[in-house]
């Protein structure tokens, strides 16, 4: 991975922010690192961010943040649009890096019969069968988990960046974290089902460190992820296999790893696991 | 004949993304759409089958400028329908959480968002080179709602302790206390931010508007209170879906909605809960209304931003109350058993009245969800004031006319990810 942005000259790195299917949270973190954002503006030209600035210039972008999944066919051109436009790729989010709480919609198949639920109007209504990750679509060159992301891990990722190094995210769990902050074990002493040992930390063992179990908003953690040692954990607590199946069909339940536990859980076998449109085109001749 | 088209792609500085399309035939606008091309999430749908206990985490994702809004709609509704008993103190605890979003909230939205229109400057960079003290207060002023939020929720994006039965931990009161300077400095702030507010000019806008925004006896509306409208209506979260109804119109991805026995358009929002709830204000948020020139009634949508500036400082100063008067929810929070039946609830996010509606099960499960958020029922009405406010400034060039309609928008501060994004403009002139 070549990680320095490109030469455009003496000019700062130009730096762009997109958003497609999301609540804006994660957004709302690059605005709320406020003093931070202020100092970096030095150091780079955010020339494209239409939540925060009415000036937007066009490509190419050296950087460029995309937060939110792809959702609707007009995104699917967006996402390869932004591709082609952009050196350096960073997806920000559940909803980029694994389709977000509205790829919920996605295990169900009944993408049809959501929209009728909702609209009254379902033919004035755009809107994809599934919420996908940005990875669905294009190649990305860093992917920044979290529900919302964490505003350290985009300044380390942004500064990195900067200074031509590879960021460096960590991929261990939560349960790492809880233990290196001595928090007590919410499994352990009151019984509530904890996605710790098997989700990403990022947000310093937000849940426990508040009182109850983790919900997964960071995804899968890497590489060890064992799902179905907790799965017969939570069983022991006395959850059904469908509430255990909804704990990790949840905020970031579209993830692989989450996914098929889930199904697995729910005895669908991976119905849907090879949803990938970039997958089905790669494979077709 | 002359015609005129003007395209302005991506509404800029709201949260969200939105498109205006407007036609323009003889100095006649003949066709005005305020198109919201935010993609659906469908969240009322993928609620249905979900446990009662997941509603505070899935529902908050809905807008990430107002989580808490729609947390406490969500638990107050499913405490009442389950005749849950929450521990002494969690009032308060969930109205000093909703005064930090507030602060949070309209801070962002008055310097970051708006404020950089009435200074004909493209953002709050550049914001921060012209007037650089004023925005690092105004920074400093977010960061305390930001970290108030963080300190009660976990973290002000989504936070993880508010609970149906309460929160999953509160804060004690030593780790709060050190927010009370902090508050005191930030309150000794707002009149002179006031006074920068009123030495802005702009355009304005009058008209006759129905406001409707939550009422209470007791406070200035947050989590708990009846609706009322300027037009004399009173209702609540149980009737809200007779009064109100909601429409869907082919350029828009969210529902808007009018009154159901009229077929007007109504205004929720700050400037509502002005109009409806003054005499609760506290001492210095009336200074600083008076100092603004904002008083009841205001009509002019353009007040908006004062209206908000009144609240985060009513905001600020509920919040030295309610820190200094604190004792901790213990436990803080209780056992809840659910029961058949509906919830309905309606709290005051940041952007206006907030209703929710659950149908539960016996067993806990979400059966049906209806989830109004204020800036779909705001959206009829900026259509309106947009047909009110363009034919004097037609003349204009593109460009202005461009920067005036955000503005006539941005009074709104809609989140077009609540109500799903935000603004195209793409102006005919024939």
């Amino acid at each position: 991975m070549s990680a320095a942005p490109a030469e455009n000259g003496n000019a700062r790195p130009r730096v762009a922010v997109f958003k497609m299917a999301s609540c804006d949270g994660c957004q709302l973190q690059i605005l709320d690192a406020e003093e931070a954002l202020l100092e970096l503006a030095g150091a780079i030209g955010i020339v494209n961010f239409a939540e925060a600035s009415s000036h937007m210039e066009p490509g190419p972008y050296d950087v460029t943040l995309v937060e939110g999944s792809v959702s609707t066919p007009e995104q699917e051109e967006q996402i390869r649009r932004i591709r082609h436009d952009t050196r350096f790729l960073i997806t920000i989010g559940a909803c980029a890096t694994s389709g977000g709480v509205q790829a919920l919609r996605n295990a169900t198949g009944r993408h049809e019969e959501f929209v009728r639920h909702v609209y009254p109007t379902p033919e004035y209504v755009a809107s994809l069968e599934d919420s996908h990750p940005i990875s669905d679509y294009v190649d990305v060159d860093l992917e920044l988990t979290g529900c919302p992301i964490d505003r350290g891990e985009l300044l380390h990722s942004i500064s990195s960046l900067l200074r031509g190094a590879v960021p460096r995210i960590s991929t261990s769990p939560v349960c790492v974290e809880c233990k290196r902050r001595g928090y007590v074990c919410v499994v352990v002493a009151k019984g509530e089902p904890c996605l710790g040992p098997v989700t990403r930390t990022g947000c310093g063992a937000l849940c426990p460190g508040w009182g109850r179990g983790c919900y997964g908003c960071f995804g899968p953690a890497q590489p060890s992820n064992n799902t179905e040692a907790l799965g017969r954990r939570f069983a022991d607590l006395g959850l059904t296999a469908k509430e255990t199946a909804d704990r990790f069909r949840f905020i970031t339940g579209w993830a692989p790893a989450f996914r098929e536990a889930a199904d697995e859980l729910e005895g669908v076998g991976g119905r849907r696991a090879s949803g990938s449109p970039r997958a089905k085109e790669e494979s077709s001749p | 004949m002359t015609h005129r088209s003007v395209e302005v792609p991506v509404i800029a500085r709201v949260e969200g993304e939105g498109a205006l399309h407007i036609r323009v035939e003889d100095h006649t606008i003949t066709d005005l759409r305020l198109e919201i091309y935010e993609p659906p999430r469908f969240f009322e749908a993928f609620l249905r089958g979900r446990h009662f206990s997941e509603v505070p985490d899935i529902v908050p994702r809905i807008c990430g400028i107002c989580p808490v809004a729609y947390q406490m709609s969500a638990v107050h509704g499913l405490e009442r329908l389950f005749g849950a008993q929450v521990p002494e103190g969690t009032h308060e605890l969930r109205r000093l959480l909703y005064c930090g979003e507030w602060i949070e909230s309209h801070v962002l939205h008055v310097f970051l968002l708006a404020a950089p229109d009435f200074l004909a400057l493209p953002n709050a960079i550049e914001m921060a080179k012209t007037h650089p003290e004023l925005v690092k207060t105004a920074l400093e002023i977010k960061r305390i709602g930001n970290d108030l939020m963080a300190l009660i929720g976990g973290r002000e994006i989504h936070p993880v302790s508010p609970r149906v039965g309460g929160f999953s931990k509160a804060p004690r009161r030593k780790e709060l206390e050190p927010f009370l300077p902090r508050l005191e400095w930030a309150l000794e702030q707002m009149p002179g931010i006031a006074d920068f507010a009123a030495s802005l000019s702009a355009p304005a806008l009058e008209r006759p508007v129905e406001f409707v925004s939550m009422v209470n006896d007791d406070e200035y509306p947050m989590n708990v209170g009846g609706m009322g409208s300027t037009e004399g209506r009173r209702f609540d979260a149980t009737t809200y879906e007779d009064v109100t109804r909601e429409v869907h119109v082919e350029h828009s991805n969210a529902l808007h909605s009018v009154m159901a026995e009229t077929g007007t358009p109504y205004f929720t929002g700050p400037l509502a809960r002005f109009n409806l709830n003054a005499q609760h204000l506290t001492p210095v948020a009336r200074e600083v209304a008076e100092r603004t020139g904002l008083g009841v009634p205001e009509n002019d949508p353009f007040f908006s931003l004062a209206a908000r500036l009144a609240e985060t400082t009513l905001a600020i100063e509920e919040s030295i109350r309610l820190i200094e008067r604190y004792v901790a929810p213990d436990p803080p929070m209780v056992e809840v058993r659910p029961r058949a039946g509906r919830a309905t609830w309606t709290t005051e996010a940041p952007r206006g009245t907030l209703y929710h509606r659950y149908d539960v099960a016996e067993d806990g499960t979400i059966v049906e969800a209806k989830i109004v958020p204020p800036t779909s029922q705001n959206l009829r009405h900026m259509e309106e004031d947009l047909r009110a406010f363009l034919p004097g400034v037609l003349d204009t060039s593109d460009e202005e006319l461009t920067r005036l309609c955000e503005m006539v928008v941005r009074n709104y501060d809609p989140c077009i990810s609540c109500a799903t994004h935000f603004l195209r403009l793409d102006i005919e002139r024939a």
